[in-house]
């Protein structure tokens, strides 16, 4: 099992015909994700890498019954482009540009709540459920199908706790990037209670950044109902307060959205912190009582025997 | 993108925004004719930089006369301005904003932004006007009111009143305050601001609402909008290299350390210089070069890189997805024959084309120090700018 995608999704390619959209379809379908139609208005009728492409996203639907929409149209036309995936009632639409303008995403924001659609991004890489299908810009190859769920605010740093885990041969159930944005479709919170409800997710990766509260806010879901492992990094440990750190949303501001905060929310919740992204891997072995952790999985352990005593002291009160 | 408050003002006037009248000036001899013009008994000189906190570290004085005006405009202009929020080293101040001195009976505090909480503009508003908005936070976040804006209705006459009776206005103020909030909110959603800050808005003796001061960021994302607003950038408040790294479309964020580091991807940036940090050394930067990076902005990258004169190692991180090790390698190599460096050069590569990538570093005849994942680059990079401090 996976979240949200699996075999049975039937993916749309906005923006199909353009330069990244053809080349990451293609990468897709290489995968064996069923990209069943591609949209691009004014070519609709032809065809792209063999997919059929339609003028808008409703026709698509309802030519192919499809389920889902990737979108990789440039950002001025992105805020439309996600809206009419609303409208054609896609139940997920994950949105892969970067540079979409804030108020564009809070008039989507809003239409998101009184939608059917779950939205995925912006400026995000996308989802994958190994070896069942892959949305998005990620490389393949470095997955492996197994029982970790992922979720993160990055893109290659994303890829590079996956590549750890699969070095050390534990599988991903689904890895979804949510994007580095200061508005996204799905929160940390979001992913994380659909991790805890699958059956084939047996423990988390959680990869946060400074700006914002949205990993305190999950942390805080995690304490009260999450039995899984979770392992928990935070990038910009180091940045600067009041600089973006290339993503729009990872700016510490007045003091908010500090790693330091984040690490001591995640801590106060029981979640295996690791101060060192080379450290992701090791801990969730450690976590998972798979050999080859080395000597990592030490701390790790005094970590998690921790956090279970506060829990315990915590009753006792 | 940051703008000065003579160029935030100018805008929400056009909005109908009450603000002082004044003049901005680009030379100190031209600071008695404005204060001649404007013909009030006290004139504000206000320094304008890109940083708050001007009034602390002396850079806003008022003057009783054109004369008092001219020496003090001769006393700040040039002047390096050291507040809370710039840093040790300050900012040369070159250009002074003359202003009417008000007769100011109260200070509030008002302020727009996105709240990424809740996916919606707030308009924020406090008594506690005139001082830093997030002590007030921390201390007495009671002291704050906020309205949350529903994007589809705009901002409401009745929003703006309960902000202004929360104030505690007299009636006839709120009247005003009214159609000026609203203004504020119609600025801040027509220019793609990504935060407007008035504060203080000043109560007058005759009872008018001012915005004293004016504090609007745009969001970048959304200038391609705004072509008008290109001319309002000011170089001379942004790093040099960071303005370089912009011509190229590189994300480049200058540091004070001495390991320079060149990284695709912004979050595994920020993770490359906390390791690097965690193995005892001190980034000097960070750079993203994105995803689908050129060998020719490798190659410029690499050159900005290598401008900064307390670099003594430089840590290539890569996790090639669309950008491919072969490309990021060939660029490493052109650009280490192009600039002939001899600063030491830690390369770690995974993902897509890895092993032509490290073929290419290989054959180049150049001497690369190969890492062999994250932990063992940074540790590398470390030891050769000198050690772990």
């Amino acid at each position: 099992m996976s979240v949200l995608v699996d075999k049975s999704t039937r993916l749309i390619v906005q923006g199909i015909t353009g330069r990244e959209g053809g080349f990451h379809a293609q990468q897709m379908l290489d995968y064996g994700t069923k990209v069943v139609a591609g949209v691009t208005p004014g070519k609709g009728g032809t065809k792209h890498l063999g997919v059929p492409v339609f003028n808008t996203v409703a026709e698509a639907v309802k030519a192919t019954k499809a389920n889902a929409s990737v979108i990789f149209v440039p950002p001025p036309f992105a805020a439309d482009a996600i809206l009419e995936a609303f409208d054609a009632g896609l139940p997920l639409v994950i949105c892969i540009t970067e540079g979409v303008p804030t108020l564009d995403m809070v008039r989507v924001n809003a239409a998101l709540k009184n939608s059917k659609s779950r939205l995925i991004g912006p400026n995000c890489p996308g989802i994958i459920s190994p070896g069942k299908c892959k949305i998005g810009i990620m490389p393949g190859p470095i997955h492996k199908q197994g029982h970790v769920g992922l979720v993160s605010r990055s893109g290659t740093l994303t890829y590079e706790a996956v590549d750890q885990l699969t070095h050390l041969g534990i599988g991903q159930s689904t890895c979804i990037g949510i994007g580095g944005d200061p508005i996204i479709g799905t929160s940390f919170l979001d992913a994380i209670k659909l991790f805890n409800e699958d059956r084939d997710t047996h423990a988390i990766v959680m990869i946060g950044e400074i700006g914002g509260n949205a990993e305190e806010v999950a942390a805080e879901y995690i304490k009260k109902h999450v039995k899984k492992p979770v392992v928990g990094f935070i990038a910009g440990q180091t940045a600067p307060p009041g600089r973006r750190m290339g993503h729009a949303g990872a700016i510490i501001s007045g003091g908010q959205g500090t790693a330091a905060e984040k690490y001591k929310a995640m801590r106060a919740a029981g979640i295996r912190t690791v101060q060192s992204p080379a450290e992701i891997g090791h801990t969730m072995a450690a976590a998972l009582g798979k050999a080859g952790s080395k000597a990592k999985a030490k701390p790790a352990a005094k970590k998690s025997s921790a956090g279970k005593s506060k829990k315990s002291a915590k009753k006792k009160r | 993108m940051k703008i000065h408050e003579y160029q935030a003002k100018a805008i929400l006037a056009k909005f109908g925004v009450p603000v002082p009248r004044g003049e901005v000036v680009h030379k100190k001899d031209e600071a008695r004719a404005v204060a001649e013009r404007l013909g009030t008994k006290v004139v504000v000189v206000k320094a304008q930089i890109h940083a708050g906190g001007r009034g602390k570290g002396g850079g806003v004085k008022l003057a009783k006369s054109p004369d008092e005006a001219a020496t003090l405009a001769g006393q700040i202009m040039g002047m390096t301005l050291v507040t809370p929020q710039t840093g040790e080293e300050g900012r040369v101040v070159r250009r002074l904003l003359i202003e009417e001195g008000l007769d100011i009976k109260r200070e509030l505090y008002l302020g727009v932004l996105v709240d990424r909480t809740v996916g919606a503009p707030i308009f924020m508003a406090s008594a506690a006007g005139g001082m830093e908005i997030e002590e007030v936070a921390k201390d007495r976040p009671e002291a704050i009111l906020r309205e949350v804006i529903d994007p589809a209705t705009g901002f409401q006459p009745y929003q703006a009143r309960k902000l202004a009776f929360g104030l505690g206005l007299t009636p006839e103020q709120v009247n005003a305050a009214v159609p000026f909030f609203q203004s504020l909110y119609r600025a801040f959603v027509e220019t793609d601001a990504s935060m407007l800050e008035i504060n203080p808005c000043v109560v007058t003796g005759d009872g008018k609402l001012v915005a004293l001061d004016a504090k609007v960021t745009f969001d970048d994302n959304a200038l391609y909008r705004h072509p008008e607003f290109k001319d309002l950038r000011d170089l001379d408040e942004e790093t040099p290299l960071e303005v370089e790294a912009s011509k190229f479309k590189l994300n480049y964020i200058k540091l004070d350390g001495d390991i320079a580091c060149m990284v695709n991807g912004a979050g595994l940036a920020m993770a490359t210089m906390d390791i690097i940090k965690l193995s005892g050394g001190s980034p000097a930067n960070f750079l993203d070069v994105g995803g689908g990076a050129s060998e020719e902005q490798v190659k410029n990258a690499f050159r900005i890189l290598l401008s900064d004169p307390n670099v003594k190692a430089v840590f290539v991180n890569i996790f090639g997805g669309i950008l491919r090790c072969d490309v990021l390698a060939s660029g490493v190599v052109n650009a280490a024959k192009e600039l002939k460096f001899k600063i030491p050069v830690v390369v770690r590569m995974e993902g897509t084309n890895v092993k032509q990538g490290k073929e290419i570093l290989q054959n180049s005849g150049l001497n690369f120090t190969v890492a062999d994942g994250m932990k063992d680059g940074a540790e590398k990079a470390v030891a050769l700018a000198g050690g772990a401090r």
